[in-house]
């Protein structure tokens, strides 16, 4: 037991060597967690921004004048004015996400207190914008059409205030919430390659097939690899944190660091596992390369770190289930933006260890085979 | 000496460096025509470079160089040096596709040099017949024993009828009967063909003594030329292998003893024995019931070809394979997976080098003393009696990348006797080492034999290293067909030569007939007038190859085709905007009918769903902090009574701010839903309502459904990424394992090989695109409203732009892995952020759209929304077919121009 420990310990520390001194892995650790993760948390919106909207107005008024006038940045790129016979075309093209129709008589209907009819077109293949836009520019419209019946500027439409108040991000800066998911991402897409990579590579330079004629075992192997690359990812992922989300990008972390840490070390182990164990399904390293593209995109992308598990349908939650990431997600969102604790997120952590678990115990399971199918 | 007309090769001062190695450093040479001269040295040595630069494979630095009266370095000389020169690169069979069988092999070949229907047949047939591959035309290459892939590999070498041939080690690892018969054929061709120059490499000394005329090359410089003989009385030696230590610069050969044999051991007990031990891949048996005894402190050698069978056998006796049947015991125990016990106790060097490269002599001699479980002072004591035991003191702290073949072998054998094992099972430890070095290593083995009574297990496919063997076993095919002293076996079999003896006892098993030989030049050689411009046959040559290769590789078939559904369907149903089922709870402090209208309000809704109904504030804010619920309303006591007043009462609400995208899309949702409810009830009655309706009209995707959107970009991505990567991955694998040599040495032209190459993935990037439509219209409920064929056709142009985007990576990559992730890092951006599929055009600005506008992505994209979700046509699109062509004749004009077409 303790030869096994202090066996999986030198050749952790001998893996921890070989990830640093090569300059191309050092590289691209570096790059995934600062300007991966700052070009996308400033780069990509999830907000209603510069939205193109085009104007056809048949009333020439005062009050069509003032509608357009109200379509303002940073909502709305400024309002261009097209012909009827251009609408199509316009969308057509995606030269503008929103066409507004002004009919003519518009002003005149309105303040006769007759009914006025609008028509807003919306290119409903723009998911990102047409909803949110759509409603933005319906609240624009009736908003301006109010205060011009009753020569107010603050009156509304409505009975209410509804106040919207955003806990744990109160004006709801995208790159909060991106840097966050980028930072998992990364972590996944690490620890996938480093991982499965190192165990390529050495089967490759026939350093792994050495090592088990030699008084090891396979897990004191697979143990050295789990811990070794998952130590180098964990501490770029720490280093990022402080210095790329909290310094650079100004994200205000709600709970401990220290317990996100202990999650993603957990979490690193279960992806590490995953990739020793895509390692030994794909022999080669091209293999390995087209298998885990796959892999990672969907671990990334359905759990929940981009679009929430709700709006998936209902088997493919469950099926996420399977995902360690999707209990990432989670952990990482309940720790870094909700301030949860560990009495709350216990839960997730276990998961991840079963799945990592399960990995792991794949791995091994093949791992002996595949060294001797070289043919 | 010879006119200058009858030179096949002269060269003056050839210099070639690979950074700052000097492969070649000086070389002058006058060859004559019609000769067959051997090219003899180490590994290393710069045989290959040499033989590579005259054969027009590698691109000339510096010096001048001459063949057949031709300036390979110019273009136009070089395209006809293609048609009269034949190249064997080293490495077995290295330009010869694994995959394919004999006969399509052949048949490339032909087709390279302009033969096709019934002559390109009876050509093949014939050069088939000659070499005796007729029986095998459909095994295909990987399947083929070292002597059949040799063979192969000179048949289509003869294809074009060449007047030099340029052969790499064609012998190198193949049994010692194909080497003859080998031998016997190139005779039996320059019988025939007097004329025919032949450059033959070896790293076999005895071998070259059947030479004309010798060049003996070391670290780049020819330190003897002439007839064996001539060398030999030259430094008064009696064979080559020793007129080769004498050539050598003095420093070299400083220290080397002639090796004395000391007397055998006693026999004493047995430590290794196998019992019909067997091994079978799938249907494939590589070892076959074979069985020995090794008595303690014996040598015993394993003698054979390549993919006999020897490493299989020293790999089942390591535990590294378990054996199909039969059963091994080593120092009593049973030889498996997991005895650690008995692992202590031997010491194993595989075939090739497998210490830590990243790691210096001293590391990874420290590692292993770890690992055996030294500590402190004694691993340090070992560590330190190692290295100076096998002379690596003063290399200590190098990395083994760094230094000489013979030296890794030394620091192998070091690592491998680190903790005093018993016994000593080596792969091949001398294959490719210089003779000097050999017979160093050869001191090593006896003393610790001899001196410390090691058992010593050993395979090799040197005969001179068999003689010094105590016994030996020779091997064919998996099976073991003589066990014995090699003087018993020599003198049984062989008429006391022993390489007679294994090649006699080969005879007997050979699989093929001996050849009728003198047929080679049989047949209708190829037509002179080989196109010299571009050819649409080389072009369908190359497709029709890699189309086969493709069709025959599972995996990378699998995910041509099943990677982009997979992706399809995760990113389908996985990148999503629709609201649904978002979870709320209600804290009602109110308790009005007003107050529950709010409730009715949001419960109406389809996207929200009631979670709980809340007692106090602090609920609400631990529900949000656990993730339970995505907002919750707060409705303040007096809410109802503010309300009918008209004094417009707030309403809070509280939404989980972490996934900013929903909460964008929830706060746009509620915030209408509520005021819609409200705006319409208008209890008050106090404002005048707004007269004024909004009809919104959603185009293009009615519903507002995410898989109407999402899906058909996603397809767009999907054409990008894995077409892309594959094209890149089928140049680039030819740059690997070496097949790509054939473009350099071929009349083939670059754009032939491109797009040739590119052909295959054409069509299984549409054959693709045809499976993801099919998911986007059936799996994810859509309909087609455009045109139809303006899609495919647009598939088409848009798959032809990536695929030839991919070559255009190639160019610029070495390794597969490198191709796979440039190719996606470059492809990303520009495909997810800048070409409309999540983000309209609209909204970018100048820099991001230009980018967008100069990959294809976006044209594909405005087609794809276009007819699938805008029902458009011809007339609204044609502008991004043109642009798509264009793109298409820019990436191969680069790839043409970027693609080398000699190695450097």
């Amino acid at each position: 037991m303790r030869a096994a420990l202090r066996n999986i310990l030198r050749l952790g520390f001998k893996e921890l060597w070989a990830v640093v001194r090569d300059p191309v892995l050092m590289l691209l650790v570096a790059y995934s967690f600062s300007v991966a993760i700052v070009t996308v948390a400033r780069g990509v919106r999830t907000e209603v921004r510069d939205a193109a909207i085009a104007v056809v107005d048949l009333d020439g008024s005062t009050l069509a004048s003032r509608l357009v006038g109200a379509f303002l940045p940073p909502l709305f790129k400024p309002a261009r004015f097209v012909g009827l016979e251009e609408v199509d075309r316009v969308l057509e093209r995606g030269e503008a996400t929103f066409v507004l129709l002004i009919p003519s008589g518009f002003e005149a209907d309105v303040l006769a207190g007759r009914e006025a009819e609008l028509a807003l077109l919306v290119d409903a293949t723009a998911m990102a914008l047409a909803g949110n836009g759509a409603a933005y520019a319906r609240a624009i419209v009736e908003q301006e059409v109010s205060r011009a019946v009753a020569r107010s500027e603050t009156a509304s439409p409505v009975p209410v205030r509804v106040e919207v108040r955003a806990r744990f991000n109160p004006n709801l800066e995208a790159a909060r919430f991106l840097s966050i998911t980028q930072l998992v991402n990364n972590l996944t897409i690490l620890a996938i390659i480093l991982a499965g990579a190192a165990v390529i590579r050495e089967r490759e330079h026939g350093t792994l097939e050495h090592l088990l004629t030699m008084p090891l075992r396979p897990f004191e192997i697979v143990a050295a690899k789990l811990w070794a690359n998952g130590l180098v990812v964990l501490l770029a992922a720490l280093a990022s944190l402080f210095v790329v989300v909290k310094g650079v990008l100004d994200v205000p972390l709600a709970g401990s660091p220290w317990l996100f840490a202990f999650g993603a070390a957990i979490y690193l182990l279960a992806v590490t596992a995953l990739g020793v164990m895509l390692s030994t399904v794909a022999t080669t390293m091209p293999r390995f390369g087209l298998l885990s593209i796959p892999v990672f995109v969907v671990l990334n992308l359905l759990s929940g770190g981009f679009t929430p598990l709700e709006s998936m349908p209902r088997w493919l939650q469950l099926a996420m289930q399977l995902s360690p990431a999707t209990h990432m997600v989670a952990f990482a969102h309940g720790v870094l933006f909700r301030g949860a604790g560990i009495a709350i997120l216990w839960p997730r952590l276990l998961a991840m260890a079963a799945i990592g678990a399960a990995c792991a115990a794949f791995a091994l399971l093949r791992f002996r085979r595949t060294i001797a199918a070289v043919l | 000496m010879a006119g200058k007309a009858e030179l096949a090769v002269r060269c003056e001062g050839l210099v070639h460096a690979y950074g700052r190695i000097h492969a070649l450093a000086g070389v002058d040479l006058a060859l004559p025509k019609g000769a067959l001269i051997g090219f003899v040295g180490p590994d290393g040595a710069g045989k290959s470079t040499l033989l590579a630069l005259i054969a027009g494979a590698k691109r000339r630095q510096r010096g001048t160089l001459e063949v057949l009266g031709l300036d390979p370095a110019r273009s136009r000389d070089r395209r006809e040096l293609a048609r009269r020169v034949a190249y064997m690169p080293q490495g077995l069979g290295k330009n010869l596709y694994p995959t394919l069988s004999i006969a399509e092999n052949l048949f490339f070949f032909a087709a390279l040099y302009g033969l096709s229907g019934r002559r390109a047949a009876a050509r093949v047939d014939a050069l088939a017949r000659a070499l005796g591959l007729f029986p095998f035309m459909d095994r295909p290459v990987r399947a083929l024993s070292g002597g059949m892939k040799q063979k192969l590999a000179l048949a289509c070498a003869l294809v074009h009828d060449p007047e030099l041939l340029v052969l790499d080690e064609p012998t190198t690892g193949v049994d010692p009967l194909a080497r003859r018969r080998f031998f016997a054929l190139l005779e039996a061709i320059r019988a025939t063909r007097p004329e025919l120059t032949i450059l033959f490499a070896t790293a076999y000394m005895a071998e070259a003594e059947r030479f004309a005329r010798v060049v003996a090359i070391d670290s780049g410089r020819v330190i003897g030329d002439g007839p064996p003989e001539e060398l030999c009385r030259r430094t008064k030696t009696q064979s080559l292998d020793q007129a080769f230590i004498a050539l050598l610069p003095a420093e070299r050969r400083r220290g080397h003893r002639p090796l004395v044999q000391k007397s055998p051991p006693p026999s004493g007990e047995i430590v290794i024995e196998a019992r019909d031990l067997t091994k079978r891949f799938g249907s494939f048996t590589a070892v076959d019931r074979v069985s020995f005894a090794i008595a303690r402190g014996e040598i015993f050698g394993f003698l054979g070809s390549n993919g006999c069978g020897k490493t299989t056998t020293m790999k089942m006796l390591v535990g590294l394979l378990e054996p199909s049947a039969g059963e091994a015991f080593v120092l009593g125990s049973r030889a498996g997976a997991d005895t650690l016990a008995a692992r202590r106790r031997l010491g194993y060097m595989s075939q090739s080098f497998s210490l830590y490269e990243e790691l210096t002599v001293r590391q990874n001699l420290e590692l292993h003393a770890a690992i055996y479980g030294f500590t402190g002072e004694e691993a340090r004591h070992r560590v330190a009696d190692q290295l100076a035991r096998f002379g690596l003191i003063a290399v200590a702290e190098r990395r083994p990348r760094e230094l000489p073949l013979g030296v890794r072998q030394r620091l192998q054998l070091a690592v491998a006797t680190l903790h005093d094992p018993e016994i000593l099972i080596l792969d091949e430890p001398t294959s490719g080492v210089d003779p000097i070095a050999r017979d160093e290593l050869w001191g090593f083995l006896l003393e610790l034999a001899r001196r410390r009574g090691v058992t010593i297990f050993l395979s090799t496919h040197f005969m001179d290293e068999a003689e010094r063997c105590d016994r030996i076993s020779l091997m064919h095919a998996g099976r073991v067909l003589a066990v014995g002293a090699p003087q018993a076996i020599a003198r049984e079999h062989g008429g006391g030569v022993l390489e007679q003896a294994f090649a006699s006892l080969l005879a007997n098993e050979a699989e093929e007939p001996q050849q009728t030989i003198g047929l080679a030049f049989a047949g209708e050689p190829p037509p002179d007038d080989i196109a010299r411009g571009f050819s649409f046959s080389r072009l369908f040559a190359f497709a029709r190859r890699e189309g086969r290769e493709l069709l025959r590789d599972p995996i990378r078939l699998l995910f041509a085709l099943l990677g982009p559904i997979v992706l399809l369907l995760a990113m389908g149903f996985g990148i999503s905007f629709d609201v649904e089922n978002l979870r709320f709870a209600v804290l009602d402090q109110d308790q009005s009918a007003e107050s529950r209208e709010v409730l009715r309000a949001l419960e109406g809704s389809p996207y929200f769903e009631r979670y709980a109904e809340l007692a106090r504030f602090d609920d609400g804010d631990r529900l949000l902090t656990q993730g339970a619920i995505a907002f919750f309303v707060a409705i303040p006591p007096g809410f109802g009574r503010d309300l009918l007043a008209g004094r417009r009462p707030q309403l809070a609400v509280w939404l989980d701010g972490a996934n900013t995208t929903r909460a964008e899309t929830a706060r746009a949702y509620v915030i209408a839903a509520l005021e819609t409810s409200f705006a319409q009830a208008n209890p008050a009655k106090t404002l005048q309502s707004v007269p004024v309706r909004i009809e919104t009209r959603l185009q293009y995707n009615q519903e507002f459904r995410s898989t109407a959107a999402i899906p058909p970009g996603v397809m767009m991505m999907q054409l990008v990424m894995i077409p892309a990567m594959l094209a890149a991955l089928a140049v680039v694998r030819e740059k690997e394992l070496g097949s790509i040599v054939n473009l350099f040495t071929t009349p083939a032209t670059r754009l032939e090989f491109l797009i040739g190459k590119q052909i295959p993935y054409i069509v299984t990037a549409f054959i693709s695109f045809l499976s993801l439509i099919g998911i986007v219209v059936w799996v994810f409920d859509n309909s087609i409203r455009g045109d139809v064929g303006a899609l495919a056709l647009g598939a088409l142009l848009f798959v032809t732009a990536t695929t030839a985007f991919g070559l255009v990576v190639s160019s610029f990559v070495q390794s597969q892995i490198a191709a796979i992730f440039a190719t996606a890092i470059l492809c990303m951006i520009p495909t997810v952020n800048f070409s409309g599929m999540l983000y309209p055009v609209a909204t970018l600005d100048t820099i991001s759209r230009t980018i967008g506008e100069s990959f294809p992505a976006l044209y594909f994209q405005r087609i794809v929304t276009g007819v699938i979700n805008k029902g458009l046509g011809w007339e609204a699109l044609w502008s991004d077919f043109v642009v798509l062509l264009a793109f298409a004749l820019l990436f191969w004009m680069a790839a043409v121009l970027l693609v080398p077409d000699q190695e450097r």
